[in-house]
């Protein structure tokens, strides 16, 4: 994964709340065991018309002219919630969008995306309502929108998505730490283990 | 001591350590896996050259995408699921990981054979890439679903590394009435505090109506944690808690059993434990709860009027009102009852257990679902299938008019495969009415599964009376 940039984009708004993982990328457009190759799902039920003849619904907001090639989402509250499947952040991402504004997120799809290169910003209705059809700029190193709107990252994530980090490494620096904490784990609960 | 809920307890025990900026890193004892979404990590640990160090505590079924049909094999009717299947089993045996393979008979849905199995303990992290994971917690256990790949990262290291959520109690007060089951008191819950009510929190529910459920309806409860937008959901561990767990296959025995025991004395909160929110239900008012729009949060008892969107102060609930009533076709004011139903499923994470399909049996015994509806059931797991059939259940379901399935996910999720029809509405003992989850523009309600029984029966959506399920 490489580091996030500075994005200068216009928002797509796609202003409804409970934006469920089922929706963002349906369960039938989920077909191999892949991260790749599932943009052309995203949001299937809703972007198109025929979903088998793959022909575009003009009302779906995506599919609006002004919005193609546009990085980042703007949505409502709790974006992202129901399944787990991370598939939703790889279709997102491979579709291109790097940013995603809303209220609130699922919690799974939220950590989903930092792990992805996706910046989830959490960020009052109000607030995103005035950011509706701006070419809008997000820099994550200094945590604003066009330079005045502040938002928060836990700087552990904020530190993931600037380097675009690998977790398994991250964890394996503390494989001292995680032994010791086995060894002392396995007298305290020696019924939790299985060897 | 200073007072500690269990939640905190259990992340303490867990605590390798802290690192900087509020994050910890969390030790992990046991990780399920599934066909659907297991895979993909399998692959991608497998592309990285990356090994499993501990693949004892790794456990893997097959349920999402396996057919549900008598007689099924590696074939199926989600389009490529051959390929998931296949994958899956040559990746987890190549890792050395246990499978509940087709054909086995410990095979069926994750969190019903998780603890079925004895795999999950009170006490234990158990983490799986399915967000249904949180039904586990009922165990006094912290068990969460998780993405691919943070799969990758707890198989490959053991360890998360995560902030620690905030901690909720929703404590019911008094008991519920006859007829009130754990699932009318989950969607009561979400109902009344929306699907977002507890994101970012662990919930923990308590209070005397909780202390009266089975351990199986303590799972359904648990389910819906995530449909409420929680971390997880938890309840203390009692002694319901230990008769269940006491000689599962995966459990300890002999002095470990001992030991465990011991450790377990104190998975509860401390009675002047704080917790971030608290809130309180009355569990006595609590009906028959149904979902009448598209997220769980749109539900409804069985005696209240549909809403209407201008019944939502807030902006969004209002809009998201107007398109769930315009999808499911319905008008505020009217009621759910008398709504005439295309199909009635029972089965999933939430309600395929064997007391859930004992239940059902004696609102169905002796009577015919309407003839013009489809009613499936799909016991949740191999094991429940098979007991059910020594206690002549499946004929009840079957002379009833019901389809008796092998046990897997089936129709709970709309995969490209099975389905049920456009535009039909489906009575539902599931967790997700999202649009779209049973099938193309499919109108799912989710109900108890004795309201799915009873509305099979009348053709349209009914409750159970006292008299059905007495006989
Ligand atoms: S039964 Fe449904 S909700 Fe449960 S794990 Fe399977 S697909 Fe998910």
């Amino acid at each position: 994964m490489t580091g996030f940039k500075t994005v200068i984009s216009l928002a797509v708004p796609l202003l409804r709340i409970n934006v469920d993982t089922d929706t963002i990328i349906p369960s039938r457009e989920m077909k191999q065991i892949s991260k790749k190759g599932l943009s052309d799902g995203l949001f299937a039920g809703w972007r198109y018309l025929n979903e088998k003849n793959r022909i575009l619904d003009p009302d779906f907001v995506l599919n609006d002219s002004r919005y193609q090639g546009s990085q980042i989402l703007l949505s409502g509250d709790n974006f992202g919630c129901g399944s787990s499947r991370e598939h939703a952040v790889w279709a997102l991402h491979e579709y291109g969008f790097r940013v995603i504004i809303a209220p609130s997120f699922g919690s799974i799809f939220y950590k989903n995306c930092i792990r992805n290169g996706i910046l989830p910003i959490r960020l009052q209705k109000n607030q995103i309502d005035k950011l509706v059809d701006n070419t809008i700029t997000i820099e994550l190193k200094s945590q604003k929108i066009d330079k005045n709107i502040d938002f928060d990252i836990a700087p552990a994530d904020k530190n993931m998505l600037l380097l675009g980090l690998d977790d398994i490494d991250i964890n394996l620096s503390y494989s001292n730490k995680i032994e010791e904490f086995e060894k002392s784990d396995r007298k305290r609960r020696p019924w939790a283990y299985l060897t | 001591m200073v007072a500690k809920t269990l939640f905190e307890k259990l992340w303490d025990i867990h605590t390798v350590c802290n690192l900087a900026d509020g994050v910890d890193l969390i030790y992990i004892d046991r990780i399920f896996l599934h066909e659907r979404t297991g895979s993909i990590s399998l692959v991608g640990l497998d592309e990285a050259g990356r090994k499993i160090p501990n693949p004892e505590k790794v456990f893997c079924t097959m349920d999402h995408i396996v057919d549900t049909y008598a007689d099924r094999d590696d074939n199926t009717s989600m389009p490529d699921g051959r390929n998931f299947i296949e994958t899956t089993r040559i990746k987890t045996q190549k890792a050395g990981i246990r499978l509940f393979d087709i054909g086995d008979n410990q095979q069926g849905i994750v969190h019903v054979i998780s603890p079925e199995q004895g795999i999950i303990l009170p006490g234990l992290t158990l983490v799986c890439p399915d967000s249904h994971t949180c039904t586990q917690g009922a165990f006094g256990a912290l068990a969460w679903g998780i993405g691919s790949t943070e799969t990758e990262q707890a198989l490959a290291t053991n360890v998360l590394r995560l902030e620690k959520p905030k901690s909720m109690l929703i404590r019911f007060e008094g008991t519920c009435s006859p007829g009130v089951t754990a699932k009318d008191i989950i969607l009561h819950l979400i109902g009344k505090h929306t699907a977002f009510g507890g994101v970012g929190y662990v919930v923990e529910f308590s209070g005397e109506a909780i202390d009266e459920l089975s351990m199986e309806g303590r799972m359904t409860l648990c389910n819906m944690s995530v449909e409420f937008g929680a971390f997880s959901g938890l309840i203390a561990v009692d002694q319901k808690t230990i008769d269940y767990v006491k000689g599962r296959q995966f459990a300890p025995k002999e002095e470990l059993w001992e030991e465990a025991l011991n450790s377990w004395k104190d998975l509860n909160s401390d009675h002047d434990a704080t917790f971030d929110k608290e809130i309180v239900i009355d569990a006595n008012v609590i009906k028959p709860t149904i979902s009448w729009g598209t997220n769980p949060g749109q539900s409804i008892s069985f005696y209240d009027p549909i809403p209407s969107p201008e019944d939502f102060q807030d902006s969004n609930l209002k809009s998201a009102a107007k398109k769930a009533l315009s999808y499911m076709d319905l008008k505020a004011g009217d009621f759910l009852e008398n709504l005439k139903i295309d199909a009635a499923f029972i089965g999933s994470c939430t309600n395929s257990r064997l007391s859930d399909l004992r239940r059902v049996s004696k609102i169905l015994k002796h009577k015919k679902i309407a003839p013009h509806v489809r009613a499936i059931c799909v016991p949740g797991s191999t094991e429940v299938k098979r007991k059910a059939e020594e206690e002549g259940i499946d004929k009840i379901f079957i002379d009833a008019g019901f389809e008796w399935r092998e046990s897997g996910c089936s129709m709970c999720f709309f995969a490209g495969g099975e389905s049920f029809g456009f535009e039909e509405r489906v009575i539902s003992s599931t967790n997700r009415n999202f649009e779209g989850r049973q099938g193309p523009k499919t109108r799912t309600h989710i109900a108890s599964p004795e309201t799915v029984a009873a509305s099979a029966i009348a053709g349209h959506i009914s409750i159970a009376t006292k008299m059905d399920a007495d006989q």
